[in-house]
């Protein structure tokens, strides 16, 4: 008979309605993403009351074409695997409501996934050699983590943001300087046509703990910057600004997975997360892992952005490992990673 | 036929079953506890109890709205995920209709009230003329003293008291009894708050009338729009 586990995944936890349909794990069979920037790009940012309320218009048509495009019906899955955190908890109670009354009445199993633990799955997509244990740089809108993956849904966090996420001063700065939202896709674009050492931006750290970061000192000083010429009457020319922002975030980043990988001496190292597809870090990653001797692994663009087949991925190792959410489950929008 | 009657709109969590025509079961919490949590095992264990199992249900009465976003989000999506393995038909009740249904029978204006914020109340005025429900005025979001004064204007028209429910009359009780004018009551606990049962009778009938949606196009009722949407609109954008 068939011995494949077929798991169906649900993401709710910003602004993408997202269902996928995963075989075995690491077989995407569907994966089908609603996206709502153009919703949002008219008021700079993510509007939580606007993603909720779209994630319910959504949310029945997206699964349900995540089924079709599989070419399996709700009897064929073995289990429901959801987002309860971390995120916007509007926004995450609508995938987790939604998937527990699918869950129930189909009589499947249902399966909590930790957003964070997704991202670092989508590695698994595209890579069939990939297996933990391997260090990762996680970096999104929401999440700036270093974390070694001891083996699936096991983390040990070794560094983190102590304020903005490296995507949302990516967001912040793009707004600055009148380029819009989403910030991280249209800074990277810029700073193609900039200089990236025309200004010099201080590199955050934090004291006492090489492996944090801090960009809110870096974004200020991006905001300081702007404001001094424009007091001075003098122009900013916004591609060097761009690329010599990205470039203080790139380098930071870099630099401190780069030790990480020196000090660990590891052999695997991967990117995820939103920023993950952020063309000087991929560029930036890969060349100091090629300098260090270790593999260096990203996804697809596709799945570095908010999408469920990382989350039916991250879902099949938790299923496999016996994991199962209750009727109670809640959205746990800040939830730490490695924390159930 | 089985319906499943489901309230999340504001404070209330209710579910229950409706069997033809008799309410089997009903289980109302009535406390802060995030409806998240308890809505899907209230649901559990009125099946289990009544051995009934969800795959014998004919559709899912939902409280539509008015009430709190998240609430209604949360029974929305929950009866979405449950219609859709069999696209079951979602009938979609108004919140404040089923305040007032649940009063069946009362010689009086219904004017249920639920706390809106920001100086407002949720509510609809209603009546019975003998079965028959009478929907003068559905769902509205509108300051305090202004409903009173619509409510009493229709009273003294029909020659009948006002009747005040729902879970916002605590909070605003004091109120009424400083600008009301006209005979009022105002209903006891047990007949106050929201119920699921309220929900699925009233859906069976609007179900019989032919209302009803699919978990794909049936949608909460917020008769408010986001507070960025209002401001822009109060910009002129």
């Amino acid at each position: 008979m068939n011995d494949d586990i077929l798991i169906l995944g649900i993401e709710s936890s910003c602004d993408e309605t997202a269902a996928s349909v995963t075989r075995n794990g690491r077989e995407v069979l569907s994966n089908i993403i609603s996206s709502q920037i153009p919703l949002h790009t008219l008021y700079g940012g993510v509007v939580p009351e606007i993603a909720s309320r779209k994630h319910v218009e959504k949310i029945v048509p997206v699964i349900r074409e995540a089924l079709s495009a599989a070419e399996v019906t709700l009897q064929d899955i073995d289990a429901v695997a959801v987002t309860y955190g971390p995120g916007l908890v509007g926004a995450l109670l609508v995938g987790v409501s939604a998937a527990k009354g699918l869950a129930y009445a189909a009589k499947k199993p249902l399966v909590a996934v930790h957003h964070i633990e997704g991202h670092v799955a989508a590695n698994y997509l595209e890579h069939p050699d990939l297996e933990p244990p391997f260090g990762c740089l996680v970096v999104s809108g929401g999440h700036t983590h270093l974390v070694e993956v001891m083996d699936y849904g096991k983390f040990s966090i070794i560094g983190r943001t102590r304020d903005d996420a490296a995507g949302e001063a990516f967001d912040k700065v793009a707004r600055a300087i009148g380029l819009g939202y989403p910030g991280g896709p249209k800074i990277d674009k810029k700073a193609k046509e900039g200089d990236s050492s025309a200004i010099s931006f201080p590199k955050a750290s934090v004291d006492g703990a090489f492996y944090d970061f801090s960009f809110s000192g870096l974004k200020s000083a991006v905001l300081n910057y702007l404001n001094h010429a424009k007091m001075q009457g003098q122009e900013v020319n916004d591609a060097d600004l761009a690329a010599s922002f990205q470039k203080a975030v790139v380098d930071v980043l870099t630099e401190k997975s780069a030790a990480l990988i020196r000090e660990r001496g590891y052999k695997k190292f991967a990117i995820a997360g939103g920023v993950a597809s952020n063309s000087s870090l991929r560029m930036s990653m890969q060349e100091a892992c090629g300098r260090l001797g270790a593999k260096f692994y990203s996804p697809s663009p596709i799945y570095c952005t908010d999408n469920a087949a990382m989350i039916a991925c991250a879902g099949y190792y938790e299923y496999l490992g016996g994991a199962r959410a209750e009727l109670n489950l809640n959205a746990v929008p800040n939830v730490k990673l490695g924390e159930r | 036929m089985l319906i499943l009657g489901i309230e999340s709109a504001s404070l209330t969590a209710s579910a229950a079953l409706l069997s033809d025509d008799t309410l089997i079961a009903e289980y109302t919490t009535n406390f802060k506890k995030t409806h998240s949590e308890t809505l899907l095992p209230m649901i559990d264990e009125i099946f289990r109890m009544t051995g009934k199992d969800v795959s014998e249900l004919s559709a899912v009465a939902v409280s539509q709205g008015p009430g709190s976003f998240t609430g209604l989000r949360i029974g929305a999506s929950l009866a979405k995920g449950l219609a859709l393995p069999s696209d079951l038909p979602i009938i979609p009740v108004p919140t404040i209709d089923a305040i007032a249904y649940g009063a069946f029978g009362a010689d009086a204006v219904i004017c249920p009230l639920m706390d809106a914020r920001r100086m407002e109340v949720y509510s609809g005025l209603y009546s019975f003329d003998g079965e028959r429900f009478i929907v003068h005025e559905g769902a509205c979001a509108r300051p305090l003293p202004e409903q009173i004064a619509a409510a009493e204007a229709l009273a003294e028209k029909l020659g009948k008291p006002v009747l005040y429910l729902g879970d916002g009359l605590p909070v605003f009780i004091d109120e009424i009894r400083r600008l009301m004018r006209c005979p009022s009551l105002f209903a006891p606990a047990h007949t106050r708050c929201q119920r699921g049962g309220a929900v699925a009778a009233l859906g069976a009938k609007l179900y019989s009338e032919g209302v009803f949606e699919s978990c794909l196009t049936f949608q909460p009722l917020y008769l408010r729009k986001s507070q960025a949407e209002q401001e822009r609109e109060r910009k002129g954008l």
